[in-house]
């Protein structure tokens, strides 16, 4: 038989050089290592452990107490934002950019109407300048110094005097029959529509980044408050079933009202919370999604208005060409993109109406909407077929029958309607949520400190039967 | 081993059931089961956001052919038209039949073709308009009426294309007659001779399209004649190199816009349209001479040979009879000057 080979021996671990590891000298004691041996040494005595039980079932109703009394004013107090200040700012920032656009479409169609230029369209235009005048000032109060907000708010405070300069020469122009006007009303219009409408936007969309901001602050759920008040609960739980198994006795009367109080404030926090969260995040679903959805409307409607206006005074003076090389009248397509959006936006609005007082006005809104293109597609054929008084009378006319300018009103003021009815909603949900919160902060403070009191005097009487 | 764990099992929960006899007065149980019912009361409450569309602010939110070499230089493109001829063809009868004459015009050139405002009636007037009432009134001779005109508004880089396309019969427009656009329509007899010219100021140093010129800014239309031969001259050193000509505006009108701002120092374009903004603006004027040579001419259809012949012979009578100088008289004069070189009807030459 063959004999397996033999395994060599294999190398062992290197020899350790056989060295006694140094004595270490006995380190600094810290101050929490003896305060802990302090401790042990207390509890070894059974009024020293009631003593420490007392004083952290004290410390952890106090500590929830406190907590809850924090979180829930950070919340009321961005609530409280939410209702007065960033809604309000950002329905400001609206305000700007839809009086801004109103001025706008108001000086094209009194700059068309020229001699028939009426009373109404020259005070709506000076009502609106005057408006976004104050808002921006209000605006500008609110702003952080050096934010891109103050920023923004600086450059139209300097572009709308720029604007209504160029807006008054080319009404004292026309006024001489001079077509330069004309001219000065489209620098005028490029300079709303490419410069300022954007920065207003951009403030609206800033004011509303905010407002979702403050929504978020005040919605998120106080979950350290709430573990905090499980956690006491716990242990006061704990404290009561084992001063049960020594004494043998059920009740407790200090234990019962501190579980009692911490019971209550943790109910109150839930319940109370939960309904103000529902209340709040109510009125950002039927308020402020219906809200900024309405305002977008209103701006497109508002540029495709001073767009329809403007291609009968530009006649022809600025071209746009399109992807596939064709090449149209600059405001024609301006309009044609304008009317698209005004009807997707209202689409979102119709879905975004939850009660017939909503909807209504969304719907009438639509209908003429739809009006508008039909009698915007007959003038825009007249203009093109020569028939240049036939599509002014049709654009700037007061014919109920045949009119854009009717319909235009119509779309205006039935939106103005569906934003004073989702405004009004808002204010009542969110209103809701914020009586929800009240009272929260000051009864959990009160109430902890009942609790904490009750856990110390329900320890104090059985420390007391060992004196 | 199964009997074994039923074993265990009743010892643990027997365990359990004596560790819990001295919770019974407490309202721990009690309170976490308040808590628990209360997360589940108010659980739709919690859920109430969602559905719909996400969240806010979603919508957030943009040539010329090249000229045939050897049969036409720019200095004699004016005399290509065909010889007046007062015969009807089938472009004219077409006309007849349809009705009206539809005319590409401006509607923005004051003098030229422009809507007054302060004319209740809101019509066209002007040097091309007068024009384009003599064209109508001979092809409808006896007939010719107001509604015989269809004026339609052609945007400056659209006349070719509505004339190609037969959106119009003519474009009446302060066109210039190159060889460019010769070899894509047709053109009259020249019936007005102008060139670019500088307008700026009057208290301006800037004399006149020369050294003048230096460290002025100057505005021109996009792709306009004015801006061409702007850039060409500054390259070939003509005008100094430190005017800033980079300032291109859609249209010739914007340019009196941006002078009168202060934006910039001068305006070069045709001197016919030069004029018809210093007749906007009395403190500014025409300064120079022109600098380039060109003429006006009626555009029609390349194959619309008897209208072209048509409407020299109409340019004939216009001039000859006097209409072309009331007319002058009447929209140009006063800033262009009763004995300029744009004063008398060019001379024509045809083909």
């Amino acid at each position: 038989m063959p004999t397996m080979p033999v395994v060599p021996p294999q190398p062992g671990p290197p020899g350790r050089p056989a060295s006694p590891p140094p004595a270490p000298a006995p380190p600094r004691r810290t101050a929490f290592a003896e305060g802990v041996d302090q401790l042990r040494a207390a509890a070894t005595t059974e009024p020293g452990r009631l003593r420490v039980i007392g004083a952290v079932l004290a410390l952890l109703v106090v500590a929830f107490g406190a907590v809850t009394a924090w979180q829930t004013t950070e919340r009321a107090g961005a609530a409280d934002d939410v209702l007065h200040s960033s809604q309000p700012l950002s329905s400001d920032a609206a305000d700007i950019y839809r009086s801004l656009a109103d001025a706008n479409t108001m000086a094209a169609s009194g700059y068309l109407a020229g001699l028939q230029e009426t009373r109404e369209t020259r005070e709506r235009y000076e009502n609106d300048v005057r408006t976004a005048a104050a808002k921006l000032v209000t605006a500008a109060a609110n702003s952080e110094p050096g934010s891109p907000s103050a920023a923004t708010i600086a450059e139209l405070n300097e572009l709308l005097p720029e604007y209504k300069g160029l807006v008054e020469t080319a009404r004292a122009n026309n006024r001489e029959g001079f077509p330069v006007g004309g001219a000065y009303l489209r620098l005028a219009n490029d300079t709303m529509q490419n410069k300022m409408l954007p920065k207003a936007e951009d403030l609206y969309k800033k004011e509303n980044q905010r407002l979702r901001e403050d929504y978020g602050d005040a919605t998120l759920y106080p979950w350290a408050a709430i573990a905090l008040g499980l956690l006491a609960l716990a242990a006061l739980a704990w404290a009561q079933h084992r001063n049960y198994r020594r004494t043998n006795r059920v009740l407790n009367h200090g234990m019962v009202a501190a579980t009692a109080a911490t019971t209550v404030v943790l109910l109150w926090l839930v319940v109370g919370h939960t309904v103000a969260r529902a209340g709040l995040n109510d009125s950002y679903d039927h308020g402020v999604r219906s809200l900024n959805v309405l305002h977008d409307a209103q701006i497109a409607s508002l540029k495709a208005r001073s767009d329809e206006n403007l291609t009968l005074v530009s006649r022809g003076a600025e071209t746009k060409e399109l992807k596939d090389g064709t090449v149209m009248d600059a405001y024609d397509w301006g309009y044609d993109q304008e009317i698209e959006a005004l009807a997707r936006t209202l689409t979102r609005a119709g879905a975004l109406a939850d009660d017939p007082a909503g909807k209504k006005p969304v719907q009438v809104a639509n209908s003429s909407m739809k009006e508008w293109k039909l009698r915007h597609s007959t003038a825009r054929k007249d203009n093109e077929s020569g028939e240049y008084q036939k599509a002014r009378d049709r654009v700037i006319g007061t014919s109920k029958e045949q009119s854009t300018s009717v319909c235009f009103d119509n779309v205006d003021t039935s939106l103005a309607a569906a934003l004073r009815h989702e405004t009004n909603e808002f204010r009542a949900s969110a209103g809701d949520g914020l009586d929800a919160m009240s009272g929260l902060t000051v009864g959990s403070a009160a109430l902890a400190v009942l609790g904490a009191a009750g856990a110390t005097l329900g320890v104090g009487r059985r420390l007391s039967e060992y004196r | 081993m199964a009997a074994r764990s039923d074993v265990s099992r009743l010892r643990g929960v027997a365990r359990l059931r004596a560790g819990l006899k001295g919770w019974g007065g407490v309202g721990a149980m009690a309170a976490l089961c308040a808590l628990a019912l209360a997360f589940v009361l108010l659980l739709p409450l919690t859920q109430s956001r969602g559905g719909g569309e996400p969240g806010l602010g979603g919508s957030g939110v943009a040539q010329g052919a090249p000229a045939r070499a050897g049969q036409c230089s720019e200095g004699t493109a004016q005399d290509q038209s065909p010889a007046p001829s007062s015969a009807s063809g089938d472009t004219i009868e077409a006309i007849r039949k349809r009705g009206h004459l539809s005319v590409g015009v401006d509607q923005n050139s004051y003098r030229w073709g422009y809507r007054n405002p302060n004319n209740p009636s809101v019509e066209l007037e002007g040097f091309d308009i007068d024009l384009v009432h003599a064209i109508a009134r001979n092809i409808f001779g006896d007939d010719y009426g107001a509604d015989k005109i269809q004026f339609r508004a052609i945007p400056t880089n659209q006349r070719i294309p509505a004339i190609q396309s037969g959106r119009v019969d003519m474009v009446v427009r302060t066109m210039t007659i190159t060889c460019d656009r010769l070899n894509q329509v047709s053109f009259s007899a020249p019936y007005f001779r102008t060139g670019q010219q500088v307008l700026a100021p009057k208290t301006s140093t800037i004399k006149g399209y020369d050294r003048t010129l230096a460290g002025k800014k100057i505005c021109s239309a996009a792709t306009s004649t004015a801006h061409d031969r702007l850039a060409a001259d500054q390259q070939a050193g003509k005008i100094p190199a430190t005017a800033d000509i980079s300032l291109t505006v859609p249209n010739q009108l914007d340019c009196l816009v941006r002078l009168q701002l202060g934006q910039v120092d001068a305006v070069v374009t045709d001197g016919a349209l030069a004029a018809s903004q210093a007749a906007q603006d009395p403190t500014v004027q025409l300064k120079g001479g022109t600098f380039t040579t060109e003429y006006y001419g009626v555009a029609m259809k390349q194959d619309a040979t008897d209208l072209v012949r048509r409407v020299n012979r109409i340019l004939e009578d216009y001039r000859g009879d006097g209409d072309w100088k009331a007319s002058y008289d009447k929209w140009l004069s006063a800033t262009l000057g009763k004995d300029s070189e744009s004063a008398t009807p060019p001379t024509a030459h045809y083909k």
